[in-house]
């Protein structure tokens, strides 16, 4: 039987993976996967000032100044990509390295003054202490992923018809700036109620990973959704039962590692998309993905 | 379908200019259109074929200019304009299949929140079977031949139920039995009152099927009914003196004439 503390983790973990996957599925599909590691690394800055001003450290006040800086990040980078001629790739990490930076400074700086007081340990944000996860860690994680739910099961027709084809959506009349700035602020949201248990430097592979491994089982957007979800929440459970048996494993990281294993197994058996799937010409032409690849070929070559 | 019965012009773009980085793409281009007609808009590349339609549509800033659909900003009149973008604009990998596409022409009319009901389903079929294409309704998108992908996207225009459709290059990677299709779909269209603009490449096909035509290169140059407006004076005014192009331009002139 899990002692209290890890149910509390795991509830923990379990509902951001979750919400992780829905809202990773829309950041994926528009091909803003980075988004969220830009957020987690710009939050990083935003934590330690909050801490600095307010000499606070309650939680919800460190995380709503890392919410701040890690939406200006993303923000920072929607503008250059428009007004400079830098490639995109350039913007997302200078930007992405120079927030880091500034944010392992001021972590350590405030560490040195803070030497002895208790809450000042800053620095358990850059890869998370799941382990130690505390009720209002866990109260965050499911607002946000509540919130995010919610917003994405009613606007989940809009989100579906921006990700496809966004200049379809700007001439049928959909506010799709808004729609993408919503869609940035879920984003944002999550990572950041993922950061206590995971951190700055892992957040984003939640939003990643899970959903790249839901692509390969389905062709339908809400099935592919609702399998990114249950990745996200594997991963979590997983990972932090592992980090629970195995002494001195932190949990971000076995948590993301879960993820990435069943990427792998996904990339390797899932029927119609997976590698083994397409290895070999089957010996049975009936099945479904042969006849429809093989028609898709000879047409194309027309 | 009701109609206005004065004459108030279905689309009327004034004094357009639109840049690029300080290039100007399209300068000082006025057009209007009174009726209903198949219109095809061709010129060299680089002519501003696509930024002329993706102004009208709001999707490029215009340096100056003034476009109104029925007499009011075509914003206002976006459930009433459909648009067929070139189809290298989506990834066509998208978890999505043919049916749930077409559905995406119905959105608008929708409006938030509300999801797509029997009867939109059942008006995303028969747009499908318009374009020849009902029993892929199932299909994920991706495995669709270009031809196939291209009629998609028309079925999604079609389930729009607009009155001013915008098309950019739908015959671009189209084998000849599509193009085919398409176009005597664009013709029924055009017959059912509706008017379509269709960005255009292929000189040879202009005289055959379209009624109306827009030479363009930054500036109109001309614009009227074929048989007046698609000479070999116009064309050679719109393409200048390229050679390669000239002899196109001789071919459909007298595939033009044969047909007359």
């Amino acid at each position: 039987m899990p002692s209290s503390q890890t149910l509390l983790v795991l509830t923990g973990t379990i509902l951001l993976g979750m919400a992780a996957g829905l809202v990773g599925t829309f950041a994926y599909l528009r091909r803003r996967a980075l988004a969220g590691d830009v957020i987690a690394h710009c939050a990083l800055p935003g934590l330690c000032l909050a801490f600095l001003l307010t000499e606070s450290r309650t939680i919800s006040v460190l995380l709503g100044g890392a919410l701040l800086t890690g939406l200006l990040g993303a923000c920072l980078i929607s503008v250059l990509r428009r007004v400079s001629r830098l490639r995109e790739d350039a913007i997302l990490g200078t930007v992405l390295s120079v927030a880091y930076g500034g944010g392992i400074a001021l972590t350590r700086s405030i560490q040195n003054t803070w030497r002895n007081e208790r809450g000042a340990d800053l620095e358990s944000f850059i890869i998370g202490r799941a382990a130690t996860m505390l009720r209002d860690d866990v109260i965050q994680i499911a607002v946000a992923a509540v919130f995010s739910g919610l917003v994405i099961v009613l606007i989940f027709k809009e989100l579906k018809l921006l990700s496809f084809d966004e200049q379809f959506c700007r001439v049928q009349g959909w506010p799709a700036t808004c729609l993408d700035l919503l869609l940035m602020l879920l984003t944002g949201i999550t990572v950041i109620a993922g950061l206590p248990a995971v951190g700055v430097l892992l957040t984003a592979a939640l939003l990643i990973v899970p959903v790249a491994a839901a692509r390969f089982w389905t062709d339908r957007l809400s099935v592919m959704m609702i399998t990114a979800a249950a990745f996200g929440a594997v991963s979590g459970a997983v990972g932090t039962l592992l980090s629970a048996h195995v002494n001195d494993l932190p949990t971000g990281p076995l948590i993301v590692l879960t993820a990435t294993a069943l990427f792998v197994l996904s990339w390797l058996l899932a029927p119609n998309r997976g590698w083994l799937w397409n290895r070999s010409p089957s010996p049975d032409p009936s099945t479904i993905h042969e006849s429809r690849s093989s028609a898709g070929r000879q047409e194309q070559t027309e | 379908m009701s109609r206005p019965e004065s004459k108030e012009s279905i689309l009327d773009i004034h004094d357009m200019t639109v840049a690029y980085d300080r290039r100007t793409v399209l300068w000082n281009v006025d057009l209007t259109l009174q009726q209903p007609s198949l219109l095809a808009i061709v010129g060299p590349n680089g002519a501003g074929k696509s930024t002329l339609v993706r102004a009208v549509m709001g999707l490029v800033p215009m340096v100056s200019g003034r476009v109104t659909a029925w007499n009011q900003p075509v914003v206002k009149q976006q459930r009433r304009i459909g648009y067929v973008p070139q189809r290298e604009s989506v990834d066509w990998d998208f978890p999505i299949n043919v049916q749930e596409t077409v559905l995406m022409g119905t959105y608008g009319e929708l409006g938030w929140f509300r999801r797509p009901r029997a009867a939109h389903h059942r008006r995303a079929l028969e747009c499908l079977e318009r374009v020849g294409m009902q029993e892929y309704s199932r299909r994920q998108i991706g495995q669709l031949s270009g031809g196939q992908q291209q009629r998609v996207f028309l079925a999604r225009a079609l389930a729009q139920q607009a009155d001013l459709y915008f098309m950019d290059e739908p015959m671009a990677g189209v084998d000849a039995a599509t193009e085919q299709i398409i176009f005597k779909l664009l013709a029924s269209m055009r017959d059912e009152g509706r008017t379509i603009v269709v960005v255009h490449h292929d000189l040879r096909t202009v005289a055959e099927y379209f009624d109306t035509v827009v030479l363009l290169n930054v500036r109109v140059v001309a614009h009227g009914p074929v048989e007046t407006a698609f000479t070999a004076h116009n064309l050679q005014a719109t393409y200048g003196g390229r050679l390669s192009i000239l002899d196109t331009m001789a071919e459909a002139v007298r595939m033009q004439k044969e047909t007359d």
